[in-house]
């Protein structure tokens, strides 16, 4: 009996062991995503003002409507808090926003993807979307639930880079030697990527259905692995100043962060004018920022912009 | 020793599984730990509730103190596209004063952000405390510290305001080290009116006072007849001195006085003086019907969107985190290219405004489709 008990705490002992090494070893987001400096990355900025000053009103216009976004948005039964919130805020300003749920919610109209691992349910909303909006949209913006987007900070982003192109971009980080978009940022592909997308689906050994063995490669990081087969490389966004357009973080965290790192001085703004996401927001912060980007703003500051957004339709908060 | 060997073999074989089933034990219980650790954290904010209508201050939390300082106007280049001729116009044409209500014990804590972001845009800043601080720089009042000494405070405040600079500034805003205020939105709001106006506003409350009087944590702002009258009512003991309830004895003191208390809501007739953080205001039932502010508004109050002007003016309870987001919010972020909803300089009601919104079938876009 002695015997058979030590074997056995001998084994919960190794089990534990093994599990702390594999996880270790294996690719989960502990921080093991890391920024390289700069040079390295590959990374894309935002159009300069001069670029786009020279435009009439009715080429602006057709500017604007030329670039159309699809909205993704990956969600599950416990999200809906976030989901409701997202639902009457940001995503009325993509050209179409969809939901794609693990399961069927009887409150909310979802494509329901009949799954709960994140790969699958970005595999199947990547599928859907685009056998669905091919041929009507040529930008396509995948979220998660806590993250908020300016999309016409997106679209002006968007604006001098040709979607035919295979464009992959979003806030990278790097994890060995692959280069990813951080899903928590937000995802942006060109129809071109995601066309080579739906494509290496159905290679099964360059992009399986499963991630790895035991501790499956997180969704976002999968996503960069297909895509790299296809030729498509993950680009950092930053705004003409070097700053990063696409946040993991809320803004917040982003101030705490900065001025943590320098108590004494007084440390240069943490974010850009022109961001396009932040993450880890409450439902409450989204209608805020709601209020704070598309309502609050200083009287006798005017613009003159290159492309010309209206308000959506029966929207009384923005 | 057939039977011996096959008694150790069986043995052993017990504890070979016993060692499997612990092993999987063991494993099965460092995957759970793990998965729970690594689960996504998302912020989640303390739901507050600032239970006195009088903005007095009880022991701050200091959740979200801040230790440094941030200067959001440092990378100037990402407003290269921005045009401030009227918002410049207006502040040669529209002079604020505004004074800060602090204490020596909040200078770092608090007075330090406000001096890192809205302040600089007043015509002429002053922070007020019992003590004279050179290196703030501080004005000594000579009182003590603590609730009871806020109304002596402010008529101290005023009068100060009154002998040195009265002559600088045709509006006089008084705000506290936790309130936040757009100047701008300010200097919008009085243009509309005269400083030889004997009038103040701010965040009209109805109690007490038949005209109302103004919430002392979202700001008040008195136009240059108003302070002359309300230096010159202590002078002439119209009114009195002693009061513990800063905000409603000044209000008190305006109506004797004859300043009136003025409606500083948008041409679209909503709020544009806060006395708590937008979130409190936009989220519907995060003030409980029972709450006091309900019943203390002039006009009705509204939750939701249609709390608070697109052009708001100050809010209060402002902590130093909030302090550096509101600044980045309001004189940063934009959407680039959108056009707003609310016109300010528009003659229509907002009803009307609406009309411009993205339709299906926009004319416009239909005009330009049929022209290609």
């Amino acid at each position: 009996m002695l015997s058979e008990s030590s074997s056995f705490m001998k084994g919960v002992l190794l089990g534990g062991i093994f599990c702390v090494v594999v996880t270790l070893l294996g690719h989960v987001k502990i921080g093991h995503g890391t920024r390289a400096h700069h040079h390295e990355h590959h990374h894309i900025q935002a159009p300069n003002k001069e670029e786009v000053l020279n435009l009439s009103e009715d080429e602006q216009l057709e500017l604007s409507q030329s670039i159309r976004v699809y909205c993704i948005v990956l969600v599950k039964p416990k999200d809906i808090g976030h989901w409701a919130a997202v639902k009457e805020t940001w995503s009325k300003h993509c050209d179409k926003a969809e939901f794609y749920s693990s399961e069927d919610v009887k409150v909310f109209n979802a494509v329901v993807l009949n799954t709960n691992d994140m790969w699958t349910m970005m595999r199947k909303a990547y599928k859907i979307t685009y056998e669905r909006y091919k041929d009507e949209f040529n930008w396509f913006f995948l979220a998660y639930p806590t993250t908020f987007a300016i999309i016409e900070n997106l679209k002006y982003f968007l604006l001098k880079k040709d979607p035919a192109q295979p464009f992959y971009i979003g806030h990278t980080m790097k994890s060995g030697d692959l280069e990813y978009v951080d899903g928590e940022g937000g995802i942006v592909l060109s129809i071109e990527s995601l066309r080579r997308l739906s494509h290496v689906f159905e290679d099964s050994d360059k992009c399986p259905e499963q991630g790895g063995m035991i501790w499956k490669l997180s969704e976002d990081k999968q996503l960069a692995v297909c895509l790299k087969y296809t030729g498509v490389i993950a680009e950092n966004a930053e705004d003409s100043e070097g700053k990063d357009v696409f946040n993991t973080k809320s803004v917040n965290a982003l101030i705490k962060e900065a001025m943590a790192s320098r108590p004494e001085q007084v440390v240069d703004g943490c974010c850009s004018d022109m961001a396009i996401t932040f993450n880890g927001l409450s439902p409450n912060h989204m209608h805020v920022m709601m209020y704070g980007v598309y309502r609050l703003r200083p009287y006798g500051h005017t613009y003159s912009d290159a492309l010309v957004f209206l308000p959506p339709a029966g929207s009384d908060n923005d | 020793m057939y039977y011996l060997w096959e008694m150790a073999s069986s043995k052993s074989l017990m504890n070979l599984l016993t060692f499997s089933f612990g092993s999987a034990i063991g494993f099965f219980l460092c995957y759970l730990l793990f998965s729970m650790i690594l689960e996504e954290q998302v912020e989640i904010q303390p739901h507050i509730l600032h239970n006195d209508p009088h903005g007095q201050h009880s022991e701050d939390t200091d959740n979200n103190q801040l230790q440094g300082q941030m200067n959001f106007n440092a990378d100037s280049g990402q407003h290269r596209d921005e045009n401030r001729n009227i918002a410049d116009g207006l502040y040669e044409k529209v002079k604020i004063l505004c004074w800060v209500m602090t204490g020596p014990q909040n200078l770092e804590k608090k007075a330090r952000h406000v001096k890192a972001t809205w302040a600089q845009r007043c015509n002429k800043i002053l922070f007020m405390s019992s003590e004279e601080n050179k290196d703030f720089p501080t004005v000594g009042l000579e009182t003590k510290e603590g609730r009871d000494q806020l109304y002596w405070k402010t008529i101290k405040a005023f009068q100060y305001v009154y002998d040195h600079y009265f002559d600088d500034a045709d509006w006089f805003m008084k705000a506290d080290d936790d309130t936040y205020v757009i100047l701008d939105n300010l200097r919008w709001l009085l243009s509309k009116y005269s400083p030889e106006q004997p009038i103040y506003f701010g965040r009209r409350f109805k109690p007490y006072v038949k005209q109302g009087y103004m919430s002392g944590g979202a700001g008040y702002v008195l136009s240059k007849e108003a302070l002359k009258r309300f230096v010159t009512a202590f002078k002439t003991n119209k009114c009195s001195h002693s009061s513990s309830i800063e905000d409603l004895a000044l209000g008190k003191c305006m109506e004797i006085i004859n300043v009136q208390a003025g409606d500083s809501r948008d041409t679209s007739g909503r709020e544009t003086f806060h006395p708590f953080v937008p979130e409190h205001l936009l989220i519907r039932g995060y003030l409980p019907k029972t709450f006091w502010y309900w019943n203390y508004n002039y006009y009705p109050a509204v939750e939701g969107p249609g709390c608070c002007s697109d052009l708001a003016v100050s809010f209060h309870y402002v902590d130093s985190m909030t302090m550096y987001h509101l600044e980045y919010l309001v004189y940063h972020l934009r959407p680039y290219g959108y056009s707003y909803r609310y016109d300010p300089d528009s003659a229509k009601g907002l009803e009307e405004q609406n009309k411009n919104e993205a339709q299906e079938d926009n004319p416009k876009l239909k005009q330009k489709t049929s022209e290609n």
